[in-house]
């Protein structure tokens, strides 16, 4: 079995260990505290309560709008889109 | 829309729920187990898949209870009395009317499968049985405070659930704060896999916890449990400071550093008692934790408010609610722990079985069965003192500023809410997300119901209960996408 999974985060590909899931690979292989901006302040948000109540980690999986980052595991191929592109290294 | 039917459906696969499917089906009842989660355990035994952590254990307490629990659920599904469905929430519950019922079918559920773990396929399915046992726990209770929207800042208890789930800390140096023994553990946890923890910041006094020091001694593995964090704390020089709160959170993009302050007697901030804290990335904040009552709101079952605030199902000594068939075990009837879930669990898959028609009446286990009723009552005592040494500040609203967010979802703040509960008409939570929206973005209230009931209670003349009501009261208890409701069957 692959000890790696390859995705590709708003275009970019990144690549983390098996088992992770989504949140945790924009955290620890991304380096991405945060992902998503707020409609109002444009606030940035990440994750927070990372058990799926709290709807703050919300991300765009193979097209797919508003999932939460935090229960999706991450698998190999998957194309993941923030609302926060290219804010990496800020 | 498919529908099933069986004995006895659990709702909820953690410490209460794994408890009840496998002493129902041990009883005889066929039983169908509902989780939303991909994994067994609950939040209490979130771990990862077994290919990814070879060794689960290390992060838990009492992990031979569940691995007992786990293999005998395997054994059942194997044996085809347990047919267990995760990854599926339950999104309504409801009583049959009398006029509607099918053979003796009391309870009907709907359920989905969860948008995340399911692509594709998601069309809703009923569920009817002659008794339901819901265990649906909890998630960590929030007050805001100026910079907990900041990335960095989470719930203690979503600290907790990443390190079981991921072996990794989510930040380098942390600080947990609220009020709470949770925030041991999760202080542990964060020590265990690498991470610095700061500080401990318990806004309770905790003296009144020493005479108190009977109900420990009634549950003898909390205390150990509790002396376990205290050493390992020590170990690591981790300061534990009571009547202290994290009364502000600071940094550019993400959380950088917090300010501590010392409450008063009452729980507000006592001015000129602040200390900055420097270089810390995680913040870990929880108040305790909110049940999941609107399953048990929806059914129309008897609820009250316990001695933590929440709101909670009234249960008999057999767990049974006021709603015929309907069964409560776990944090849904009192926050209690892990191993008050697992005896509830016992005490309601036994009666649910029992009123589907399957009587156990052996010796062994009538004496089982006594043995748990005893240990429910101490178990709640504990519970009972332990949330009487761990109120909620009464003076929380002191650290506020008025920009603060309250609403994280729809983005209201403090001064709004405020200005709205005491001019509007908005005098309970209710009212206030009319007025303010506060509450009704995605998470429903779940974020902010404590902080705006408390505004709301403080400001008019709402009780508790219909405060708690109020913010427990969702017609949905997860979102269901407009299409996948398109999708039902509207003769069932
Ligand atoms: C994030 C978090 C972490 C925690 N970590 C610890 C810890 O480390 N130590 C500790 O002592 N206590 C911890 N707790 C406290 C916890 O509440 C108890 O320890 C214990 O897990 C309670 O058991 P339970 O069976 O009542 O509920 P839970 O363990 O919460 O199990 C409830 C289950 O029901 C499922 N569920 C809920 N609603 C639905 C629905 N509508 N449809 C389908 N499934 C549903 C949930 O996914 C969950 O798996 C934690 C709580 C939270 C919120
Ligand atoms: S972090 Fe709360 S829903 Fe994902």
């Amino acid at each position: 079995m692959s000890q790696t999974v390859t995705v590709t985060v708003d275009g970019e590909e990144i690549t983390t260990e098996a088992g992770r899931t989504v949140a945790a690979a924009l955290m620890l292989a991304a380096q991405r505290p945060a992902w998503r901006r707020t409609r109002f302040d444009h606030d940035r948000r990440g994750l927070f309560c990372g058990i799926g109540v709290c709807f703050d980690c919300l991300v765009t999986v193979n097209g797919e709008p508003a999932l939460r980052a935090c229960l999706i595991p991450a698998e190999e191929g998957m194309v993941i889109e923030t609302s926060e592109r290219g804010a990496r290294g800020e | 829309m498919s529908e099933r039917r069986c004995d006895v459906v659990v709702v909820g696969a953690g410490p209460a729920g794994l408890a009840a499917a496998v002493q129902a089906s041990r009883a005889g009842a066929q039983v169908l187990l509902i989780d939303q989660s991909i994994r067994p355990g609950g939040q209490f035994w979130r771990h990862a898949a077994e290919e990814h952590d070879a060794d689960p254990g290390r992060w838990h307490h009492g992990w031979s209870t569940y691995t007992a629990l786990a293999s005998e659920l395997q054994a059942a599904v194997d044996a085809g009395d347990v047919e267990y469905l995760c990854g599926h929430h339950v999104v309504t519950a409801q009583q049959i009317s009398p006029a509607q019922q099918i053979g003796s079918a009391q309870l009907q559920l709907t359920i989905q499968p969860v948008p995340e773990l399911a692509a594709g396929a998601r069309g809703l399915m009923t569920v009817r049985a002659p008794a339901v046992v819901l265990c649906p726990g909890a998630y960590d209770r929030q007050l805001p405070v100026p910079g907990w929207t900041l990335p960095g800042v989470m719930a203690a208890g979503g600290i907790q659930a990443f390190i079981k789930t991921q072996g990794v800390a989510p930040g380098r140096r942390a600080v947990l704060a609220g009020t709470g023994p949770f925030l041991l553990s999760a202080a542990a946890s964060v020590l265990q896999a690498g991470g610095e923890v700061a500080a401990v910041c318990e806004a309770a006094n905790l003296t009144g916890w020493v005479p108190r020091g009977a109900a420990a001694a009634l549950v003898p593995s909390k205390g150990a449990e509790g002396a376990e964090y205290i050493r390992l704390l020590a170990k690591h020089r981790v300061p534990y400071l009571r009547r202290t709160a994290v009364t502000a959170i600071h940094g550019e993009h993400r959380a950088e550093a917090v300010t501590l302050s010392r409450l008063d007697s009452n729980g507000a901030v006592i001015e000129g008692k602040q200390r900055y804290l420097d270089d810390v990335d995680l913040v870990g904040l929880g108040w305790g934790f909110v049940p999941q009552s609107e399953l048990v709101v929806q059914c129309g079952a008897r609820t009250r408010v316990d001695v933590d605030g929440s709101l909670i199902g009234v249960v008999d000594v057999h767990q049974r609610s006021s709603v015929e068939g309907l069964y409560l075990a776990g944090e849904i009837t009192g926050v209690a722990g892990a191993t008050a879930a697992v005896v509830e669990g016992r005490i309601a898959g036994r009666a649910a079985a029992r009123e589907a028609g399957y009587t156990t009446g052996g010796a062994r286990q009538l004496a089982a069965a006594q043995r748990d009723k005893v240990l429910r009552v101490n178990h709640r005592a504990f519970a009972q003192a332990m949330h009487r040494a761990h109120p909620l500040p009464e003076g929380w609203e002191s650290w506020m500023q008025q920009d603060t967010v309250v609403c994280r979802c729809e983005e209201v703040p403090y001064q709004r809410l405020k200005e709205a509960a005491q001019t509007l008409s908005a005098q309970e939570p209710r009212g206030l997300k009319g007025t303010t929206r506060t509450g009704m973005g995605w998470c429903q209230g779940r974020m902010c119901g404590t902080a705006a009931s408390c505004v709301a209670r403080r400001s008019g003349a709402e009780g508790a209960e219909e405060s708690a009501v109020a913010v427990a009261k969702r017609p949905l208890a997860a979102p269901v996408r407009l299409a996948d409701l398109a999708e039902r069957d509207p003769s069932a």
